[in-house]
């Protein structure tokens, strides 16, 4: 006890009333309410890390990896390993080629292997699963052998194709996300204009979901003005209506959306009843881009109204009051008094629904036609065609694009500003 | 969390295997109701197990997802025969073996029973149907449409055209529509010259054609007189031709036939359930009894030796059947070796020319 309070008054510590430095048992005290606050949010965090998480981790590895043909050939990648780009393809290469070829007729992966290599080169199924077939009686020389079977077995650009496949990791199906492919040499090089599809497709699917978000924005303004303005009793018969679609079905709305436009359907109608078309002039308004562009502003409306609403709701009146009384008109009170203030509404709105925009697929894929396809479509397109692998690419270059955008947003406006309601 | 994640699918899989039901995936509509009638209903009345249908845009798309998660919820699928071979290819499948199928009525063992490429490693054909065009009587009256020629013939038959959304049967019907010889089709598509014409072909038409994704979308398209004409599949016009009186013709020069596959998913929960079920379906009687109900050809020689007639007991199959030898004077068999190795390349090419306005 002395020991301890001689200590005490030479180093200055504090203590508690049992002794302990007052530091550490400060520490301690606020550890266990980490500890705690930590547990509750536990839950959260596994349903995150489970849902979000490692998907998103999957999705990303699969982009990169695909063990279709290395696992299958495993002799050839090791000649790979050891004859860099550029060297001669000779008889041992063909003889570790038929190794394999014989290893994937017993194993039955033939099939994944050409799969494999065809993502890089259309046609190799049918080779490998040919080879595989015949591979129990290849002679030596191997190389004549293949060449006798068919005559594919030399392209450089097969070798090229199969170099590239020996790898488990690869980025080959982000060149193919960028309409890029490899010619014979293993360098890169873009593939024909008449194939050129994906980086179109992000431009349009960016272009597009800019275009929606610019209209949601101009028509939710003035709804969302009127929100805010308007005594409580009617301002919440307005809500509803703006909250009722919100709470429809998607494929309702989407479907709604299909019986007024269609060329036989409502619209339509009532225009050539009108007379202001002809029968046989009937506008095409579903079923191509126009189509997208209105079922998804249509939809995406809520998510613009209600940021803008609840940051309008928030403006003091005096503010315009006193702007009109010192002489300003009202087209300047707008745009220097109350657009200002709006700011933090619209960017909340805008970033909400052109990233929604941007990775649409339901609206799309039923009322964009062959032209208002969007980037997801081709998503789900390759899931469809068991090409996962690109279907992640294209999915991490979308989640890429995102998230330059959500850090441009931070850096101009600040994340803190964000309002969602 | 792993252990719990196993556990769960464990528990998941025992509660499948318990319930020893055969659940069936098929394409919907007319379809989907003929497979139900002829083989589901049956099956589960004469073994007692519970059998049931659902139905897909394309029964191909959930198998990989399914095996890859090794939650497999359906045993049997009806899918497309490239997609059989594929699927196959990749170990998504379970492998079939010929030798246990039954023989056909007049005894000739099932290898011998089944027309060439009926049954693969891993698929056995439930039927032959075909890609045809048709168009609605009513209202193309005087000249008709007779060749596939005229389907691309927008001076002679003027108004919007459905076709299928997709690269495979477009373009050797673009072909076709072209004047070129069905034994020449898949030699000419195999050049970029060929590939190039096809789409010089659709190009003609593309600003009048309406696309088309689900089977059931081509007879309701035509009934609502969204498109003069369209391709469809065989069943779906004879259908609605005949069981809904609707008035439409087929076409069937230019049609292209391939047969469809019963195959069962790797690590179905009820596989010994599911073959039989195959067993069942593709036997002599059991091809007869579906074309009974739709107009999809029977593969076997057994199925085709006697008369079948329609489920309205007046109407004969034989001339409505992508096989009659009238139908098959100027038809292609659809290749599926080469839609095997060129699906993704021509896909890509389809879409990107679908993108460009």
């Amino acid at each position: 006890m002395t020991d301890m309070t001689a200590g005490m008054f030479t180093t200055g510590i504090l203590t508690t009333s049992d002794g302990r430095p007052l530091k550490a048992a400060l520490a301690r005290a606020q550890r266990r309410a980490k500890w705690r606050a930590f547990l509750l949010v536990l839950p959260l965090l596994a349903f995150v890390l489970v849902t979000f998480v490692v998907p998103i981790g999957t999705m990303l590895k699969r982009s990169v990896y695909h063990d279709g043909f290395s696992a299958a050939a495993p002799a050839l990648g090791a000649w790979f390993a050891g004859h860099p780009q550029g060297a001669e393809i000779d008889e041992t290469a063909y003889a570790a080629l038929v190794i394999d070829l014989r290893q994937m007729q017993a194993n039955k992966t033939a099939g994944s292997a050409g799969t494999r290599v065809n993502y890089n080169l259309s046609g190799a199924i049918s080779l490998f699963k040919a080879g595989a077939r015949n591979a129990v009686d290849l002679q030596p020389p191997y190389k004549e052998a293949l060449l006798a079977l068919d005559a594919r077995w030399g392209e450089p650009l097969m070798w090229t194709a199969m170099r590239a496949s020996a790898s488990a990791y690869t980025a080959d199906f982000y060149l193919v996300a960028a309409d890029m492919e490899r010619n014979a040499e293993g360098g890169v090089q873009l593939v024909d204009e008449n194939r050129q599809i994906y980086k179109y497709l992000f431009v349009k699917t960016f272009v597009l979901s800019a275009l929606i978000t610019l209209l949601c924005l101009l028509l939710s303004f003035p709804i969302a003005h009127l929100l805010a303005v308007l005594p409580m009793a009617r301002a919440n018969l307005l809500m509803i209506l703006v909250l009722l679609p919100f709470w429809t079905s998607l494929l309702v709305r989407t479907t709604s959306w299909i019986a007024l436009l269609q060329e036989q359907g409502i619209v339509n109608d009532i225009l050539v009843w009108l007379r202001v078309l002809g029968d046989d002039g009937r506008i095409r308004m579903i079923y191509n881009q126009a189509g997208t562009v209105i079922v998804m502003t249509h939809i995406l409306l809520p998510f613009m109204v209600l940021p803008l609403y609840s940051v309008m709701k928030t403006i003091p009146p005096s503010y315009a009051r006193a702007a009109r009384s010192l002489g300003a008109t009202s087209w300047t009170t707008f745009r220097r008094i109350y657009l200002p203030q709006t700011l933090p509404g619209i960017a909340a709105g805008s970033l909400l629904v052109f990233i929604l925009a941007v990775g649409y697929y339901i609206t799309p894929a039923l009322v964009g036609g062959a032209e208002g396809q969007l980037i997801s479509n081709f998503i789900d397109f390759h899931m469809d065609k068991s090409n996962w692998s690109l279907a992640a690419a294209i999915a991490a270059v979308l989640l890429a694009a995102v998230l330059v955008l959500y850090w441009l947003y931070d850096r101009l406006i600040g994340i803190d500003r964000l309002k969602l309601g | 969390m792993r252990k719990l994640l196993i556990l769960s699918t464990a528990l998941t899989v025992v509660g499948y295997a318990a319930q020893a039901d055969v659940t069936v995936m098929s394409w919907g509509g007319a379809y989907g109701e003929a497979q139900t009638e002829a083989h589901v209903k049956p099956f589960a009345a004469k073994t007692g197990i519970v059998t049931t249908m659902v139905d897909s845009d394309n029964p191909a798309t959930p198998i990989k997802a399914m095996v890859e998660a090794g939650d497999v919820t359906i045993d049997v699928a009806s899918v497309e025969y490239a997609d059989a071979i594929r699927l196959c290819d990749e170990g998504l499948l379970e492998p079939i073996d010929i030798a246990s199928l039954p023989a056909g009525a007049d005894g000739v063992a099932a290898a011998d029973d089944f027309l060439p490429g009926a049954v693969t490693e891993c698929g056995v054909s439930t039927d032959i149907w075909a890609n045809i065009y048709a168009y609605d009587t009513t209202k193309l009256t005087g000249t008709v449409p007779v060749t596939a020629a005229d389907f691309f013939d927008l001076g002679k038959f003027p108004g919007k055209r459905g076709l299928k959304k997709g690269a495979k049967a477009v373009l050797e019907f673009a072909l076709m529509g072209d004047g070129v010889a069905p034994a020449d089709i898949y030699a000419m598509m195999g050049t970029p010259e060929g590939i190039d014409r096809a789409f010089a072909k659709l190009d003609s038409i593309k600003s009048e054609v309406v696309w088309w994704e689900a089977g059931a979308q081509p007879p309701q398209l035509l009934a609502d007189g969204e498109v003069v004409m369209t391709t469809a599949y065989n069943g779906r016009i004879f259908n609605a031709a005949v069981n809904e009186g609707k008035p439409f013709a087929i076409v069937w020069d230019g049609q292209i036939y391939e047969n469809e596959m019963y195959v069962v998913p790797k690590g179905s929960p009820n596989k010994d359930e599911a073959m039989q079920f195959i067993q069942f379906a593709t036997s002599t009687e059991g091809l007869q009894a579906q074309a009974m109900q739709i107009s999809y050809g029977p593969a076997r020689k057994s199925a085709n030796a006697t008369e079948i007639l329609f489920k309205d007991g007046k109407t004969v199959m034989g001339p409505n059947l992508p096989t009659a030898p009238a139908n098959l004077a100027n038809a292609l068999e659809s290749s599926s070796a080469f839609w095997v190795d060129k699906d993704a390349e021509l896909n890509e090419r389809f879409n990107a020319w679908l993108a460009a306005n």
